[in-house]
């Protein structure tokens, strides 16, 4: 039988591809003119990599290629570290169809040799790549998604039936920061459904007994306790170091507070809502073009016209599907993958195991955010929604 | 004949159900048709004038009738509408 050596196939490759030298790559680069992938191991990708460089190790490439180039016409500029892995590469892209496809002559050591910067770029660490693999794996995650979740600084307004589910599940994921609202303590009438609490917590600020609970779930996730009542004094401050609100709030004027909060921020709400056995979330992000919950609800009820989860009761799983929902909208955001709810609100009857959705317009006379807006800084949210003050009603 | 969507609240006007199908071509027929077949739930959706209420969402399937014809935004036999109050349930403390 026929042999070829190592060194006679990389010779007849060549033959076989074009190739690219690094002066030309750097051109083309500037120029925006070609999509760079670095083919090394994770472990060479770490001590250095060409700013704007795709990162797709060989075993994956034609697994991975059209989550970068799906057009076949598409420039692609392969590089390894020294140009030899690179041109095998090359020819099986070939094969795959892509027809403009160049090995970088002399890799990333002729790279590195003439002078061109190159910057070491952030990777997970091992105990995180254990930890993260299920998501890594995903091309749509990859190492580059999991470290912006750890970048990440996600608010939930609430510890409680909604905000149980979605902190944990976010610590999970390993977002970095989770701030938490709520200056409640934890009650035995919480258990049914407030699962980030438990028996042992009873009577403690639920802000600190959350903390615990992600402690020993994930050690990467830094919890901010925010043990007061969200007002319009303090909202400002404490949503600005947020990426994005979670909102699971239980009263109507603290829903219209964060609401108004978000949008003069221009923060992305993901706003959600149980009652019995319907639940409804939404997100809100005006920012990017989309309604608030004042185009979808100008005007609050009456104060005792909608009962509230104490009074009218909860499934406790309910707020475990809608909470995990927010979850699952805020990894999104964060990602910037999928299409949001943005501009639709999402429902759910867990009597008829049905979910609808609904389109949730901007309202053009918003007095919140539309382009002439009536509101521009917090009001009395107590007063907006008929709440006697407390300090207003005779002993 | 249209079908109206009830949500938990209302339920009890309804003897549970949750899909009434009612007659009527508009949202406004829609709802005198509720009221007739299970009296007082009008008073629950609309104020004492005849309003719906602002923090009552009607969707006539997809689309809220305010981004429509409001009350008087057709309704087919085919179509389903639903009534959205506002909720407010989440976390007691927040």
């Amino acid at each position: 039988m026929f042999h070829l050596t190592s060194s006679e196939l990389v010779t007849q490759v060549k033959k076989e591809i074009q190739e690219m030298s690094v002066h030309q790559l750097r051109e083309e680069l500037a120029r925006n003119d070609v999509t760079l992938v670095d083919i090394r191991e994770l472990d060479e990708w770490a001590q250095g990599k060409i700013d704007g460089a795709h990162h797709i190790p060989r075993g994956f490439l034609e697994f991975l290629i059209e989550m970068i180039a799906t057009n076949r016409q598409t420039r692609l500029a392969l590089i390894c570290a020294g140009g030899v892995r690179s041109a095998l590469a090359a020819r099986s892209l070939q094969e795959l169809g892509y027809t403009d496809v160049y090995s970088v002559a002399g890799g990333f050591g002729a790279w590195k040799t003439v002078g061109y910067p190159f910057g070491i770029p952030r990777v997970l660490d091992d105990a995180q790549r254990a930890r993260y693999s299920r998501h890594t794996v995903m091309p749509e995650m990859g190492e580059e998604g999991q470290l912006k979740l750890l970048d990440a600084k996600v608010l939930l307004i609430g510890a409680g039936g909604l905000g149980s589910p979605a902190a944990i599940y976010l610590a999970a994921a390993g977002v970095g920061t989770i701030g938490l609202v709520d200056f409640d303590v934890v009650d035995a009438s919480n258990l049914q459904r407030q699962i980030i609490h438990n028996l042992d917590k009873i009577d403690l600020p639920k802000v600190d007994s959350a903390r615990e609970a992600i402690a020993k779930l994930n050690p990467d996730v830094k919890v901010i306790g925010h043990q007061v009542q969200l007002t319009s004094e303090n909202a400002f401050d404490i949503l600005q170091d947020y990426d994005l609100v979670l909102n699971g709030s239980d009263n109507f004027p603290t829903r219209y507070l964060v609401n108004d909060a978000c949008v003069i921020l221009g923060k992305p709400l993901i706003d959600a809502s149980i009652f019995r056995f319907d639940g409804q979330v939404t997100v809100y992000d005006t920012a990017n073009g989309g309604p608030c919950y004042r185009c979808l609800y100008p005007d609050p009820p009456p104060p005792g016209e909608v009962p509230s989860c104490a009074e009218g009761g909860v499934l406790g799983v309910l707020p475990g599907i809608v909470g995990s929902l927010q979850a699952v909208e805020a990894i999104k955001l964060i990602l910037e993958i999928g299409t949001s709810l943005n501009g639709r609100a999402l429902q759910y009857d867990a009597l008829e195991a049905e979910f609808r959705e609904f389109r949730v317009r901007k309202d053009p006379h918003c007095p919140v955010c539309s382009e002439d807006p009536i509101v521009t800084e917090l009001i009395d949210y107590q007063e907006f929604c008929g709440i006697p003050h407390l300090d207003a009603v005779p002993a | 004949m249209p079908v109206v969507r009830i949500p938990s609240p209302l339920r009890r006007y309804t003897d549970g159900q949750s899909k009434v199908t009612v007659t009527g071509a508009t949202v406004n027929q829609v709802i005198d048709s509720l009221e007739s077949g299970y009296p007082g739930l009008k008073s629950r959706i609309c104020d004492e004038d005849g309003q719906i209420k602002r923090y009552v969402n009607v969707f006539v399937n997809e689309d809220e009738i305010r981004t429509l014809e409001g009350a008087e935004s057709a309704v087919g036999d085919n179509d389903e509408v639903s009534i959205v109050p506002a909720m407010a349930g989440g976390a007691s403390g927040r």
